[in-house]
């Protein structure tokens, strides 16, 4: 008999039947790696689904999931799917306010939660969220003398009963589902307005799961690190419907703090993160380096160096001289094997970075040292599954070739429209946005704008709505000056304004990580951020890179106007707790426009000084004011080139 | 677990008359005061009011040369530390006393010292009881880690770590003594808004989670009236107050030996 393997739960079943005793999932708990293997995946899984059901759980309805990666989170997932219900992963650092919308927004009865935390959080919220009325926590920490709240180790005991009681209950469950069953709803990051939720189907996610797995050749005996938020799409495909599709090992961190200790521990085989990780990791080696002995230093240089010159071309199969490889080699022994460990990538297969622009050096940087990091292009409304890049054929500025089954066309306003199993059934009740997003032809509008280039490899420009006009008619993609900018490392967000305007001016937010060691360096006293941003050497370390982003953009067609005219760097970092970022750390421009309006009206109307105070949300959840007067300077601009220089 | 650990129980503590004194120099006169069970007990007073000589006689450190202590209904003119520890009292200390080039982990693993029982051979070639006691103290060590939220500096020497987390790992050793009484120093001295947070919130994960009873020296006036249940006040040796946070937030002597009073 063929089995129907089209739903998670199904997927599930079936590796605890053929790969009993392989490893599932594992979590690292008071210092040891704890390994569970598929057939008690399977049984925990059941035990809960019964649990959930005992309690009334069940067919269409929502059950919020909010922690870190913990293997119960995830395996809640998969029970809520199994009774037919939809999981509704939270973001776990958003505070109780936040919360609200989507508690609300989900109609959420069922909550199931990480910790004391979450816990409070949701009580707090549950003020405002009427429906809200089972909380089920799985770390007992704390939580002695609560009431009103079930452990999940209640809940599991309850599911047993339950299962003793109605034996074929789960099985026929299961049975139930199809594929085209919604399996989960993820809220997008609301870059603009209130946060959508997508409610994706298991075919979708299962088929996207198929054909990555299929381009990278995924084996079950990968292993990943689940470390990005439960929340966000990458999450949800590289850590749920691939681990479910291939049945890999995903792996759970100790702790959020403890991501770099736990990663060198496992080695993964497969790896996403975001560019800022990529970055964070360079940033602590290179720190490291300076700290290193004389010998030690130069060494590494030597053979950065080389990698930078023919590393990239030896992972991309391509020609090199003798010489060079000889030297690589060497590279390798002395400098690459050793680093690629130190950073947890030796045993790395394929790695993946999307969710932002990666920097040229950044990117080419870790080719160079051996490590086959990729890029990708995705959405929430696409489970992340648009375009990869095939192991010979990364580069920098495209985001790969359209992934198994995925039709990409060019729109008409140069918007990306994609088209495949891997799309949306819809946004949850906003069949508006449905309609508006979906054309009749199928194609789902992504709102990024782009092209296809010689390669046959999907470039993004920017977002759609941010491209605009400066007043003279050029093009202003302010995506595409802001990443240039935090391409260095000195700086960490910038938000470039110039639509309908003359010229482009900047805000800067530099890295406190970076800039701070950079000024240790020169023996500069600084107290904290607001401190250090003010320094008139901070200021000059920051023209300089605002100006070398200036010569680059002269020597691009069509950019030259482009060129950031003046700049402030901003008294405070942006932060999502303040709404100027994302969750996932997108730029919310039209928000950060509205609040600083009075330091844009200062850098246009040519001023040098503004005060300005803004209120902010400390973590503690208390706010208060900071004030500061901020200068204002002018970058250097280059003339127009109509090539790049040689 | 329908009652909470936190209910103060009986008095485990008593301390009857205690005058000590350096030559000339009175630290402390006439003291007495009790801790109950399960309470979180705040000894404050401005700078040299006795508070550190007060814990030191506790944990028998000094000898008073008056005076009587009650442990747990038993009477004794003076402990010493080595009788303190054995019945579970364990401290930290203002000046932050750790072993610097050693790992977070062996740090703690000290704590759990009066519990090895191996002898030196045995623990030398990592045999039977040796290895087993090993296990059973890492097993507790771990758990201490992971309360206290300090896994990802575990194999951190110790002179590495900012003030703030020092200080978390002395509370880790102290703990790891698996004490029934625990004496606190000024566990928030010097520290950030956001860490003295973090160290009330441990503290009172302690008290809750283990029943542990708690005394405690500190300066931060807000962090005593939230988080203990009973204060003693010190000024110049003596006792001027001793009540629940509420009626010594209302005492006038208190009041004066804190903002000074004319004269």
């Amino acid at each position: 008999m063929e089995e129907r393997l089209d739903t998670f739960p199904r997927l599930l079943l079936h590796h605890a039947r053929t790969r009993p005793d392989a490893p599932a999932t594992r979590e690292k708990d008071l210092g040891i790696w704890q390994t569970w293997t598929w057939r008690q995946v399977a049984d925990e899984v059941r035990a809960l689904a019964c649990g959930l059901a005992a309690q009334g759980f069940g067919r269409g309805m929502h059950l919020a999931i909010v922690g870190d990666n913990r293997p119960r989170l995830y395996w809640a997932m998969i029970a809520a799917e199994a009774l037919g219900g939809v999981p509704v992963p939270m973001y776990q650092d958003a505070p109780a306010a936040e919360f609200v919308f989507v508690l609300n927004d989900a109609e959420i009865v069922y909550a199931l939660v990480e910790d004391q935390e979450q816990v409070d959080k949701l009580l707090e919220a549950k003020a405002q969220v009427p429906t809200l009325a089972h909380i089920y926590y799985d770390d007992p920490r704390g939580m002695r003398n609560y009431e009103g709240v079930t452990s999940f180790e209640r809940l599991l005991e309850l599911g047993r009963e339950f299962d003793r009681a109605h034996p074929g209950f789960y099985d026929e469950q299961v049975a139930l589902g199809r594929g085209d069953d919604v399996s989960g709803m993820l809220y997008t990051s609301g870059t603009t307005g209130r946060p959508k939720g997508v409610r994706q189907t298991h075919a979708a996610f299962i088929a996207a799961a198929k054909g990555s797995a299929g381009f990278d050749r995924l084996q079950p005996s990968d292993n990943v690190l689940s470390y990005l938020p439960m929340a966000w799409v990458g999450d949800h495909l590289f850590s749920y419907a691939q681990w479910l599709y291939v049945g890999f090992t995903i792996n759970c961190p100790e702790s959020g703090e403890t991501v770099m200790i736990d990663l060198r521990e496992i080695g993964p085989t497969y790896y996403f993160a975001p560019p800022r990780i990529f970055e964070n990791l360079l940033t602590q080696v290179m720190i490291r380096m300076e700290d290193a002995g004389r010998v030690k230093r130069s060494l590494f240089r030597h053979f950065v160096d080389v990698a930078r010159r023919c590393g990239a071309e030896i992972l991309d199969g391509k020609p090199v001289a003798p010489g060079d490889r000889l030297q690589y080699a060497l590279g390798n022994l002395l400098v690459y094997a050793p680093l690629r460990n130190v950073l947890g990538m030796s045993r790395i297969r394929v790695a993946y970075t999307a969710g932002a622009a990666i920097g040229p050096d950044l990117f080419r940087f870790y080719r160079s040292i051996g490590i086959n990091l990729k890029q990708l292009y995705g959405s929430t409304e696409t489970c992340a599954y648009v375009c990869l890049q095939a192991d010979r054929g990364v580069k920098l500025d495209g985001v790969g070739i359209p992934a198994p089954g995925v039709e990409l066309r060019i729109g008409g306003n140069g918007e990306v429209l994609v088209r495949g199993p891997m799309l949306l059934k819809e946004y949850y009740k906003r069949p508006d946005a449905t309609a508006e997003s979906i054309d009749a032809a199928g194609y789902f509008h992504t709102g990024d704008a782009g092209y296809i280039d010689d390669d046959g490899q999907l470039r993004i420009i920017d977002r759609a709505k941010d491209v605009g006009k400066l007043a003279s008619g050029a093009l202003f993609a302010p995506n595409y000056i802001e990443n240039k900018l935090k391409f260095f490392p000195h700086i960490r967000e910038a938000v470039a304004f110039g639509d309908g305007r003359d010229h482009v001016c900047a805000f800067i937010n530099i890295d406190v990580g970076s800039v701070g060691n950079w000024a240790e360096r020169r023996g500069l006293p600084y107290s904290g951020y607001t401190d250090l941003a003010a320094k008139p050497e901070v200021y000059a370390l920051i023209r300089e890179c605002v100006e070398q982003v200036n010569a680059q953009l002269a020597g691009e067609p069509g950019l030259a106007d482009s060129q950031v005219r003046r700049f402030l760097v901003l008294h405070k970092e942006l932060d999502p707790d303040d709404d100027e970022l994302t969750r996932t750390r997108k730029v919310r421009r039209g928000f950060i426009a509205e609040k600083y309006a009075v330091l844009i009206e200062a850098l246009y109307a040519g001023r040098t000084v503004q005060h300005v105070e803004t209120l902010v949300k400390f973590e503690d959840g208390r706010s208060g004011i900071v004030a500061a007067d901020l200068r204002i300077e002018d970058a250097a601009t280059f003339p127009a080139q109509s090539a790049k220089a040689a | 677990m329908t009652t909470s650990a936190r209910s103060p129980g009986d008095v485990i503590l008593a301390l009857e008359h205690i005058s000590l004194s350096f030559g000339g120099v009175n630290a402390l006169s006439d003291i007495s005061f009790d801790v109950r069970e399960h309470e979180v007990r705040a000894i404050i007073g401005p700078n040299g009011a006795g508070k550190s000589s007060l814990l030191n006689v506790i944990n028998g450190v000094y000898r008073p040369q008056h005076g009587t202590i009650l442990w747990r209904a038993r009477r004794r003119h003076g402990m010493n530390s080595h009788d303190a520890a054995a019945a579970g009292i364990a401290r930290t200390f203002q000046n932050i006393a750790l072993f610097k080039g050693m790992s977070v982990l062996d740090n703690i693993m000290t704590g759990r010292n009066l519990r090895m029982k191996a002898s030196f051979l045995e623990q030398a070639v990592w045999i039977g009881r040796a290895r087993r006691e090993e296990l059973e103290n890492r097993a507790k060590v771990e758990q201490i880690i992971d309360f206290l939220e300090i896994q990802h500096i575990r194999r951190t020497p110790v002179g590495r770590l900012p003030y703030g987390l020092q200080k978390r790992v002395e509370l880790a050793r102290a703990l790891a003594a698996e004490p029934s009484l625990l004496l606190l120093d000024e566990p928030m001295a010097g520290m950030n808004v956001e860490e003295k947070q973090d160290m009330c919130r441990f503290i009172l994960d302690v008290n809750e989670q283990y029943g542990t009873t708690i005394v405690l020296i500190e300066h931060d006036m807000g962090v005593v009236m939230d988080i203990s249940d009973r204060v003693v006040v010190l000024d110049y040796g003596r006792k001027i107050g001793d009540g629940e946070p509420a009626e010594i937030r209302g005492n006038q002597a208190v009041i004066d030996a804190y903002l000074g009073v004319a004269h």
